[in-house]
């Protein structure tokens, strides 16, 4: 048992070494795709965070963008708060005359990520409270409201630009540090903590916890476990991540626009319960193999579908919900389930398992 | 929070909102009935509503266009509609009954961003009406203004519903698809063929929403990516109504319209639709307080 084990885990540090020595020189390899590349760990984390909640906790979220939103829009009014006065930014569209020093940029960014962490956990808790009771599709289409009803506040509202989006300030320049390479970097150290945090917090008590109430909450309250608080932190921690995601990703597209923080339509909100679906939800590696495919797929329907990409996309869900709802990696579990750990109950394996 | 003073200052405006609610209100009591009907038969969730409601009143715009009058584009919307229905259901629906209601969910959601798109790239993303020549009744001295088509519209939303129930009453197809929904099983075993009815159920949805859509483009106005909006109202109405219960659909329909309009009046336009969505939360929200207390769920 243990040197499968041993075998199994110098395997797995293996491939995370590789995944870290490909994730540290693809940016210099295709400098062309620095963007695109940073955006793809940003969809791996939007997948990562909505299967906390939305595969190993069972419910079925659609408003986990939110939290990205919140974190968007709140770093970048802290950015520019901290030295300008919103309001009249917003109004100058992001024009000249709001440049930061290289001191105020980043100690902006630091504390904008910071209150955006902040912000996205204490509204997860608050807004927890009262949906966190709903089941099943009740949950999914209240969260649902809630997602729309964000993105048309915020499309509603003045003081951050309203409907015409919001800028966060430029990066500064002259610094010898290319800010595509910098928020590449900082998305995969994001992105990075998160997967660890998960996969450390899955092996627990946590993630037993938020399995059980997947599989029957009534019956895991019943054995006295206290539902509500988990489901709590499920929630909190889903947005911690996504809040501070939010903030980089704000500034790497360098323009928020509030129907991307939003659940409608074609945006990061149904990407993110898509992709995770598509890897298979649930298990801990499906959202970033579904991210990786889904981001791919995307490019390529920009690239060559350009004009029809969205309607491309809306049947790509379609197909993928109706004939592919184990997701690529659910699908090789059911094929193959030693790959998975699994023991394969028969004669051989359970002979094999005896004498080790 | 000048705008409550003047509802204060000038009561004949509250007149104005209840009548405009009420009669707006009509209009989503159709699309919230069909939702409730395929909810009830089929099980499933189906996010597709606003956009047929928007179909169809592209449906009846576009024949507008060629010259057919606007009254014509009601049973048009309808039957194109229904046929709609009836493809979508041979195509992808029926691979969702009796499946996790998650997939029907976002499977359907998928469905109204393809048909959000598609409307898009066919009609344009412009803003669409379509002119009745209609005028408007004064009453109270010209303080209250009673559009016509809006009166029209709200007739014959009761006569759509009126012949609905009708439909479901006496018909065979009626009395089948209530059977379906209260046993599928047993009616299969009676000989019902629950497949079709599914089709049809779909379809008599489609179709009303589309009669909804055309009534929609005549007296208020369209765009391609308004159908979630009427899907959220829809779902809105069903929760608060109950299941089965057409009374109860359009008194929280009326409702509805009428708290919508004193959001738009008071907060101003551009968080009109915020409030609709936030209403939903919050009265998820209560209902699933008061469920709490008694130790139940929301199923």
């Amino acid at each position: 048992m243990s040197g499968i084990m041993s075998k199994k885990s110098g395997l797995e540090i293996g491939g995370f070494i590789a995944i870290l020595i490909a994730a540290v020189v693809a940016p210099f390899l295709f400098p062309g795709l620095q963007t695109q590349l940073t955006m793809l760990w940003v969809m791996i984390l939007i997948a990562l965070t909505w299967d906390v909640v939305g595969g190993q906790m069972g419910y079925n979220s659609f408003g986990n963008v939110i939290f990205f939103g919140l974190g968007m829009y709140t770093t970048a009014v802290v950015q520019v708060g901290l030295f300008f006065d919103v309001g009249t930014y917003t109004d100058a569209q992001g024009a000249a005359g709001f440049a930061l020093t290289t001191g105020q940029y980043f100690s902006g960014l630091a504390l904008g990520l910071l209150i955006s962490a902040l912000i996205g956990v204490v509204f997860a808790v608050v807004i927890g409270t009262g949906l966190l009771g709903l089941r099943g599709h009740y949950f999914a289409i209240g969260t649902l409201g809630l997602g729309i009803a964000f993105g048309e506040i915020f499309a509603g509202w003045d003081w951050v630009g309203a409907g015409s989006g919001m800028v966060p300030p430029l990066f500064p320049s002259g610094i010898g540090l290319q800010p595509k390479v910098f928020y590449y970097f900082m998305m995969v150290l994001l992105t990075a903590v998160t997967f660890f945090s998960l996969r450390r917090l899955y092996a627990g008590r946590f993630g037993l916890a938020i399995n059980a109430i997947r599989d029957d909450e009534d019956k895991a309250e019943a054995m006295g476990l206290r539902t509500t608080r988990y489901k709590t932190i499920a929630w909190a921690i889903s947005a911690l991540f996504l809040a501070i995601g939010g903030g980089l990703a704000g500034n790497v597209l360098g323009f928020i626009d509030p129907r991307d923080s939003a659940f409608a339509g074609a945006t990061f909100g149904v990407w993110m319960v898509l992709m995770a679906i598509l890897g298979g939800k649930g298990l801990l590696w499906g959202p970033v193999v579904g991210a990786i495919v889904f981001h791919v797929t995307q490019e390529l329907f920009w690239t060559y579908l350009l004009g029809w990409q969205r309607v491309a996309l809306g049947l790509l869900i379609v197909i993928i919900v109706v004939f592919f709802p184990l997701g690529i990696l659910g699908w090789l579990r059911e094929r193959k389930p030693e790959l998975f750990g699994y023991r394969v109950e028969d004669e051989e394996a359970a002979s094999e398992g005896n004498a080790s | 929070m000048d705008n409550i003073d003047i509802l204060i200052q000038a009561p004949i405006f509250n007149v104005q909102l209840l009548l405009d609610g009420v009669l707006i209100g009509a209009l989503f009591a159709l699309a919230a009935y069909g939702m409730a009907l395929v909810w009830g038969v089929m099980n499933i969730i189906n996010i597709v509503q606003g956009e047929f409601v928007i179909l169809g009143g592209f449906v009846a715009w576009s024949l507008f266009q060629v010259g057919v009058p606007p009254l014509f584009g009601i049973p048009a919307a309808a039957i194109a509609l229904f046929i709609l229905g009836y493809l979508l259901y041979k195509l992808v629906i029926f691979r969702l009954v009796d499946r996790d209601l998650f997939i029907s969910l976002l499977a359907t959601f998928g469905m109204s961003i393809l048909l959000q798109q598609l409307m898009n790239e066919v009609f344009g993303a412009d803003v669409q009406t379509v002119d009745t020549q209609l005028q408007s009744w004064f009453i109270f001295e010209g303080m209250v203004s009673v559009p016509q088509i809006k009166l029209l519209a709200f007739v014959l939303t009761l006569v759509i519903a009126v012949c609905l129930v009708v439909f479901m009453r006496k018909s065979r197809m009626g009395q089948a698809i209530r059977a379906t929904a209260q046993n599928a099983r047993a009616a299969r075993i009676l000989g019902i063929d629950t497949d079709k009815v599914y089709a049809t159920t779909y379809g008599i949805n489609a179709a009303v929403c589309g009669a909804a859509g055309a009534l929609v483009v005549m007296s208020l106005t369209i765009h391609p990516f308004q159908g979630l909006a009427y899907t959220i109202r829809s779902f809105t109405i069903v929760v608060v109504a109950g299941l089965g219960n057409i009374a109860g659909v359009v008194a929280s329909a009326f409702g509805l319209g009428v708290a919508e309009q004193y959001a738009g009046f008071v907060l101003g336009a551009e968080y009109q639709l915020a409030f609709v969505y936030l209403l939903l939360v919050v009265i998820l929200m209560y209902r699933s307080f008061m469920l709490g207390r008694q130790r139940k769920y929301l199923k």
